[in-house]
């Protein structure tokens, strides 16, 4: 067992696993933040995608070795905490006010890949959303008001 | 079950009680005069699935749980001979359980008493996911250990493959009208087809999960993702010998559902619970993609055959089907699957000569079961294909076509149902049309096609010229979805949905309908609250907790707006009288706490009462099948790659009428994403089988449409009410499932002159019936891969080395002239 730094949400942490263990389960089991979800394993569904210093990941193809010494944000780390409960960011408010989230489950990896982009730089183009989002999947809502969604929080209109 | 009924046969037609309000199509936010139609509230648990905070299963944690694993045969057929434990290992740290351990029966109770929970030692073995023997320990490792030190003997024993082979029938129904032979003399056309769909995967992204904690009481309380909590209770009680208390089941939130968590989370939780049972601590049983692929249902794959006389002018006279299902290993929910697609076999059209003769047979393949549509997409798909090669054999438009033959106003059905309001086919219909621009693009998708025709290098192709890169095309697709339970299902489940005014002056909703996305826990307060005059956050909802709610039926069906949001609708007012009248009449919302403190809580339990002059008859199939019909139509358009035949879906206008929209933003979320659904239904979603295993059992071999795949999609909801409900809704979950894929397939055929008859359409199939390429059958080479795969589960035999070898039926155009 080694002992690895990193930051979480700008917060650091240090976790003793194997240097293989995905970052998915200490994300989930040893740090207690099961927003990021698991949907397939592969790499394939996108559901637990967290930014890596800033890039967007599959979290379950990551193990925790790559991890040493970067920032890694997660889902729990978008809203700002205040008092009177969590505040959305933007993006987040876009998704609930456009209907970007059914099931949820696919959320968290959907928001982290959209905060990639908008932090990027990225505007309200339709063809560049989808681009940014290819890599997660959604079952519910045929990407249409996720997509909606992610334009609005880009400074675009609906 | 047979039921036969004899033909020309009609029940008394009822007239209509009441003219259909017009239909109306309604924009997002417009106000509709005499309504009031604010924007929608936001999602109710929108927030925190947004934050993370949102506890799905596999979230949830119970300190000191164990972890549950299901060994499972590798064989399609064979008789369970029994299992040996490596003596080498330790298992004192292992909780293992066989058929033996269970103390009630051992069935998985739903329709048919034939699927055990676990195949006892002897018994025989259906298919090749079927659960043996459960396996628990404290951690992954030991438990992923024991896993390989368990040996299972089995006898094989011959399995059955095709459907149209089994000799072991799970349903079969016949409804029949008019005189079919009169109907065909009476033809000027008479039009055959045959038509084929597999396997479809539901794939919500949130796989099958279940946590089973041991109670005091001897019971177990079950934690995880589903959709209906009662048949799991129902599971749980008789196969665990426990009673309505000793049983209880929680839901999780639940990251999808799509009819895939149904029927088979009761199987999960019976496993948890018997694990639980057997070590005393809490189970956690969580499946992983691939497990989830190999061994839950899928909607059931379907072989119909039309034959269809239609009269010059393009008028149904004759309708001849036949319908077969594939039901899998177990009967599940085939039966009521069979039915839905045995009535909408002849889709929204009328036609006075009907026969429609459908079956569901056994094979050894896992078990087929719901799926968003429910035996509909299946035969709709059938009929829009033959109909759309009956306009073109009669030179008649697509569009014209369906106009000529819809449903109207007091038309009947072939069990005999004359549809007395709510029908909007023809508006449906004529919104999707005109908003696509339908027949300005048709017109020139053919003009291309006409021009491109003979300008390649084969005679007659349309593939790729000098010019062209892509051929364009456009289609369209009209369905009707029957609107909650079929027959008297309604009234057998006799659901109930309560409103309680709380003793500290809140008002509760209770229901066992559960949320799965397609927004239960937001519409249920929003009718509430307007009955009420409450704002919408005045309204709770209480968890789904068979501890704490009613049984209001399961959520499937499309009928959670419609039926039990009816319920709510009748509980609201009368808890709104209840109170008014002993509060001098007073508003409501103004006397409810000082109700609540004079006169403690008041509860209103809804039962469901039939809807009126709904009659039907579940032996003979006349009368009634449903309370009323959603109608929907799509027009789709797509390019075709003139060199890989590849498809791509561009635009899709979707019009759908769900009789009243409760929230237009989640309306059209559930519209949006059936639609895709269909969409992979129509061009990529394939089960590959060999001897009985899928094939492509993971994420990276089954694939669903991502954002780019997406086609921008356009919705029109359309409200045609239903008087029987009190808010007029007819649900809208099902509708835009029906529809996608025979539209796809449609504007595939208008851009290249290709009919696909078997689902999807790949490219493969495109250029087989452009004549580019041959139909293939490639035999299989027995042996070659399972010899070296012992635990399909485990091991995970990727089938990507063996595509090119795979056994696949390309099925062609039977003959020459059915493309242009």
């Amino acid at each position: 067992m080694t002992a690895w730094s990193f930051a979480v949400n700008g917060l650091p942490v240090e976790v003793e696993a194997p240097g293989m263990r995905r970052l998915l389960d200490v994300l989930r089991e040893d740090l207690e933040l099961t927003g990021t979800k698991e949907g397939c394993g592969e790499g394939e569904c996108g559901a637990c995608t967290v930014l890596l210093d800033g890039a967007p990941v599959d979290s379950c193809l990551v193990p925790v070795c790559q991890v040493q010494g970067t920032h890694v944000a997660t889902v729990e780390g978008l809203a700002e905490p205040s008092p009177e409960g969590a505040v959305l960011d933007p993006l987040q408010q876009a998704f609930l006010e456009a209907g970007g989230a059914q099931c949820g489950i696919c959320t968290p990896g959907m928001l982290m890949a959209a905060r990639a982009y908008l932090d990027a730089g990225g505007g309200p183009d339709d063809g560049a959303i989808r681009e940014s989002i290819a890599g997660n999947l959604c079952r519910c809502t045929g990407y249409t008001k996720i997509v909606e969604a992610i334009a609005i929080a880009a400074g675009g209109h609906r | 079950m047979t039921i036969r009924t004899p033909p020309g046969r009609t029940m008394t037609p009822v007239a209509p009680h009441r003219s259909a309000p017009d239909a109306l199509v309604v924009d997002r936010g417009a106000t509709v005069a005499g309504r009031v139609r604010p924007a929608g509230p936001l999602r109710r648990e929108g927030p925190a699935k947004l934050t993370g905070e949102a506890k799905y299963a596999d979230d949830l944690v119970f300190p000191g749980a164990w972890f549950g694993a299901t060994i499972r045969s590798t064989d399609a057929h064979a008789r369970f001979d029994g299992f040996d434990l490596d003596p080498a290992f330790d298992w004192s740290r292992i909780a293992v359980v066989d058929a033996s351990d269970i103390p009630g029966d051992n069935i998985v109770s739903l329709i048919s008493d034939d699927q055990p929970v676990l195949v006892p030692v002897g018994g025989e073995i259906q298919h090749h996911a079927e659960p043996l023997i459960l396996l628990a320990a404290a951690d992954r490792e030991t438990l992923r250990r024991a896993r390989r030190a368990i040996a299972i003997r089995t006898t094989p024993i011959a399995p059955v493959f095709d459907p149209l082979a089994s000799d072991h029938v799970f349903a079969h129904y016949e409804i029949a009208t008019g005189d079919l032979d009169a109907g065909f003399a009476a033809a000027d056309l008479v039009l055959e087809g045959e038509y084929r769909v597999g396997h479809q995967e539901q794939l919500y992204i949130e796989n099958n999960a279940m946590i089973a904690v041991p109670r005091e009481d001897g019971g177990v309380a079950v934690h995880g993702s589903l959709q209906c909590p009662y048949y799991i209770h129902k599971a749980l009680k008789r196969s665990l010998r426990l009673d309505d208390a000793q049983a209880r089941v929680v839901q999780a939130e639940t990251g999808g559902g799509f009819g895939g968590k149904e029927e088979y989370p009761s199987i999960v939780a019976l496993h948890a619970a018997l694990l639980a049972r057997k070590t005393g601590k809490p189970v956690r049983m969580i499946y992983d993609r691939h497990e989830d692929l190999s061994a839950t249902t899928k909607r059931h794959p379907a072989i119909v055959t039309h034959r269809t006389g239609v009269t010059a002018d393009g008028r149904l006279v004759a309708q001849d089907i036949e319908v077969v299902m594939d039901g899998g290993a177990y009967c599940t929910l085939t039966p009521v699957v069979l039915s839905r697609g045995a009535i909408h076999a002849g889709g929204p059209y009328r036609c006075p000569n009907v026969r429609i003769r459908a079956r569901a047979t056994r094979t050894n393949t896992p078990p087929n079961g719901a799926f968003r549509g429910f035996g509909a997409p299946q035969v709709e798909f059938a009929a829009e294909i033959q109909l759309g090669r009956i306009a073109e054999a009669l030179r008649i438009s697509p569009l014209e076509i369906r106009r000529r033959n819809l449903y109207q106003l007091g038309d009947t059905t072939p069990t005999g149902q004359v549809l007395r309001e709510s029908v909007a086919a023809a508006e449906v219909l004529e919104r999707a049309a005109e908003a696509a621009e339908f027949e300005g693009v048709h017109a020139r998708t053919a003009a291309a096609r006409t021009r491109r025709a003979g300008s390649g290098a084969l005679p007659g192709s349309p593939l790729r010229t000098g010019r062209d890169r892509t051929a364009s095309g456009i289609g369209v697709a009209l369905a009707w979805h029957g609107a909650g339970f079929t027959g008297s299902g309604e009234v057998k489940l006799a659901s109930v949905a309560s409103i309680e005014l709380g003793a500290d002056g809140k008002v509760r909703i209770l229901t066992g309908s559960t949320e799965m996305g397609q927004g239960t826990k937001t519409i249920f307060p929003q009718l509430v609250a307007a009955e009420l005059g409450l704002a919408f956050d005045d309204v709770e909802i209480t968890p789904q907790d068979t501890a704490i709610v009613p049984d209001s039926g399961p959520t499937v069906a499309s009928r959670t707006a419609m039926v039990v949001g009816g319920l709510l609708i009748q509980a609201a007012r009368r808890l709104r009288a209840t109170v008014e009248e002993r509060n001098g009449g007073a508003p409501f919302a103004d006397v409810r706490t000082a109700d609540a403190a004079t006169h403690g809580p008041t509860r209103v339990d809804q039962e469901f009462e039939p809807y009126p002059h709904v009659e039907f008859d579940d032996e003979t199939y006349r009368g009634d099948a449903y309370p009323a019909f959603g109608w929907a139509a799509c027009v789709a358009t797509v390019d075709v790659d003139l060199d890989t035949a590849e498809v791509t879906v561009r635009d899709v206008v979707a019009a759908d009428d769900v009789g009243r929209v409760i929230h237009p933003v989640l309306a059209e979320g559930q519209v949006e994403g059936g639609t895709l659904q269909a969409i992979g239904y129509a061009t990529i979603e394939e089960i590959k089988l060999r001897d009985g295993r899928y094939l492509n059992d993971r994420l990276a071999t089954y694939i669903i449409p991502t954002a780019l795949d997406a086609p921008r999609i356009t919705t029109l909801l359309v409200e045609a009410p239903y008087s029987g409900a009190p808010h007029g809704a007819k649900g809208v979950g099902e509708l835009p499932m029906d529809v996608g894929a025979p539209a796809v397939v449609a504007a595939i055929h208008d851009a290249t002159g290709v009919w696909i008859h078997e689902l999807p359409a790949s490219p493969e199939r495109i250029l087989a019936g452009l004549g580019i390429t041959r139909p293939v059958r490639v035999a299989p080479q027995p042996g070659a891969v399972d010899a070296t795969i012992d635990d399909p589960i485990e091991h995970g035999a990727d089938p990507r080395p063996e595509a090119a070898t795979d056994p696949q039926v390309i099925r062609g155009p039977r003959d020459p002239d059915e493309r242009t």
